[in-house]
């Protein structure tokens, strides 16, 4: 699992992140821009999950409820004035921080359940967190919804500040994730996932280290909520806090390889697009949540796995017979509960 | 006063109810080991079959429950053997649990495909009835939706107790393995105990088609009201998650009546919060349930 930064892996990262940011400049049609900020947000949402999801293997189904308090509280702050434009961005963090320190309490009751009841735990959070919203009608405006003042930007380059946000947001998530990989928290988190008693047996510090993936995650999930609540400048509780967009973020990061730095950013790119020409294409949104489901089904039942860690399966077999190569890729993912996982013992 | 037992009068009759679709949930809990994040979506799904019948052919709601149970039944057996079955590797645990939510996700658009998003509601003639019992008031619909759940759970408990597929049950729960050397055969038991969760929620889905509005988006308020119901039980208790289901329906009802309706759904949420800060394995949880 520890491996040093490679140059492989800095080119690619270095030309997505190129390509992204000259997408703008070089400009293109309307639709792209618009595109690509949902596309960019859930992949830093999907990546946001998986530090918690894929690494400590710990199944979040309610992380939408931090997106939506992001959302809110950017909504709040500024329903008045958005003070020259920017102000939102820079109180980001603030709100990224509040929100992930708030999760510490919420991460400390829930991750006292495993797996499945963990998910009901968060589910759950997610109905509060929607009720409250719709309920406390004189912070959040109820089913009215809240409005963010609207942003002073130039109509010609409006888009730019959100996108290059979203960008930021997935590289921060993108980071993170990589630091987990070759730190002794993403060792710590993967005793957990393999066996959570063994590793606290041993003496990793299991409850610390699922309580920093926990509110790491559900910081950078509030700041991205931010980031949209500002964008789409309503926000109403049930789009804020849509089930939907959870589902999003898992399905995502399944498609893509949970537990993979690339896996969620891929599935992202995979989905979303594909979820918007359906949208385009069809119409009907009943549709595409059964599109959704029969996505999901697919995968669970053909590539549990997701499609990064199968390809690099594949990859490592082919090399191995070939060659006998000892020379591995050297970013080859660490895919969730396969053969090769690495076997750590502290 | 008058309120108070009103609302826990209320509270029982519903309580009874949700101890249906709670009972199939935590059986499948039981044999599979799998949270089935789609009994809410089932249940829905059978109120708006029941919903079909009677607009469409005029069949009463509750006889109704003979048509949708058989059939949900089927549904069950079909899912567990087309999409559960097949699942494989280290964290078949974590696969089931997001397959019967995507389960759920499927069924939410079909119905939301098939019939629209507004709420609707099972109307039969005497759906507005209700006798006066020492000044309180007790609905038709209600009282024979909880004396029918009762007759529900009298079979489902006859099922388990006194028959061959009941005792290769009890056995699947108790240790799975041991009762897979004793020649139980574990796919047959785990396909008809979906199938019997499933059938649980239809029976239920038609009465709650009665008492409730919905749409085919009821499904997220149900689930999290069950969940809440067969962890407070224990999960895999059957018993327990009868008495849970009466605890809530009181509760949440008692709630509804003296402070909000709003604030109902809470009770849910808070009492949940309560069991896994205290008691995490539930009311009647064994210790060495897989999930805790």
């Amino acid at each position: 699992m520890k491996r040093t930064f490679t140059k492989a892996g800095l080119i690619r990262a270095g030309i997505f992140f190129l390509i992204l940011i000259l997408v703008p400049i070089i400009g293109g049609p309307g639709w792209l821009l618009n595109t690509l900020i949902f596309t960019i947000m859930y992949a830093a949402l999907s990546s946001s999950w998986n530090l918690l999801g894929g690494y400590a293997g710990y199944p979040s189904l309610g992380h939408v409820a931090f997106f939506g308090i992001g959302a809110y509280a950017v909504g709040i702050i500024f329903s008045d004035s958005v003070y020259g434009g920017y102000a939102p961005f820079f109180v980001l963090p603030i709100i990224g921080i509040a929100v992930g320190l708030l999760s510490i309490p919420i991460g400390w009751v829930s991750m006292r359940t495993r797996a499945d009841v963990f998910a009901i735990v968060t589910i759950t959070l997610l109905f509060i967190t929607q009720t409250l919203a719709f309920n406390l009608k004189s912070i959040t405006g109820g089913a009215q919804g809240k409005s963010v003042a609207p942003a002073p930007f130039d109509v010609s380059t409006y888009d730019w500040p959100f996108y290059y946000a979203m960008l930021i947001l997935l590289a921060i998530a993108m980071g993170v994730s990589l630091y987990f990989r070759r730190s002794k928290i993403g060792l710590s988190l993967a005793t957990v996932r393999a066996d959570e008693d063994k590793a606290h047996g041993v003496g990793v510090r299991v409850t610390a280290v699922k309580l920093i993936a926990f509110a790491v995650s559900s910081g950078l999930v509030a700041m991205v909520g931010g980031v949209w609540a500002y964008y789409v400048g309503f926000i109403y509780p049930q789009f804020a806090v849509d089930p939907l967009i959870t589902i999003g973020m898992v399905l995502m990061a399944f498609l893509g390889g949970r537990g993979t730095l690339w896996g969620p950013v891929l599935g992202a790119f995979i989905l979303v697009p594909a979820q918007e020409y359906f949208a385009q294409a069809f119409g009907a949104s009943q549709l595409y949540l059964i599109a959704y489901a029969a996505v999901f089904l697919v995968i669970m039942l053909f590539l549990p796995r997701g499609i990064l860690p199968s390809i690099a399966d594949r990859l490592k077999k082919r090399r191995a017979s070939a060659a006998g190569d000892a020379r591995d890729a050297a970013d080859t993912p660490v895919p969730v509960g396969s053969a090769n996982e690495p076997k750590v013992a502290r | 006063m008058h309120a108070f037992i009103q609302a826990v009068i209320l509270g029982i009759l519903t309580g009874g109810v949700y101890a249906l679709m709670a009972s199939g949930q935590t059986l499948i809990f039981g044999i599979m080991k799998v949270v089935n994040l789609a009994q809410g979506a089932l249940v829905v799904l059978g109120a708006y079959l029941t919903y079909t019948l009677f607009t469409q052919l005029g069949i009463d709601p509750f006889l109704s429950i003979l048509i949708t149970t058989p059939l949900l039944f089927l549904v069950g057996v079909a899912v567990q053997w087309a999409l559960l079955r097949p699942l494989h590797g280290d964290d078949v645990a974590q696969l089931s649990l997001l397959v019967t939510f995507a389960i759920a996700l499927g069924i939410e658009g079909v119905l939301s495909f098939a019939y629209s998003a507004t709420l609707t509601n099972v109307q039969p003639s005497y759906a507005n009835f209700s006798w006066t019992v020492l000044g309180y008031q007790v609905s038709l619909v209600r009282f024979v939706a909880f004396v029918l759940s009762l007759v529900m759970l009298g079979a489902l408990y006859f099922i388990l107790q006194r028959t061959k597929f009941g005792r290769s049950v009890r056995a699947t729960v108790q240790n799975p393995m041991s009762a897979q050397l004793l020649g139980v055969n574990a796919n047959r038991v785990s396909a008809l105990g979906f199938g019997l969760g499933a059938a649980t929620a239809a029976a239920a889905g038609s009465v709650f088609g009665m008492l409730n509005s919905f749409n085919p988006g009821s499904h997220y308020d149900l689930i999290s009201r069950l969940l809440t119901i067969v962890v407070l039980g224990g999960l895999g208790s059957i018993g327990g998650s009868v008495v849970a289901a009466l605890v809530m329906g009181v509760a949440s009802s008692v709630v509804s009546a003296l402070a909000s309706p709003i604030w109902s759904d809470f009770t849910f949420f808070i009492v949940l919060l309560l069991v896994l800060l205290i008691r995490p394995r539930g009311l009647f949880g064994a210790r060495t349930r897989g999930a805790l």
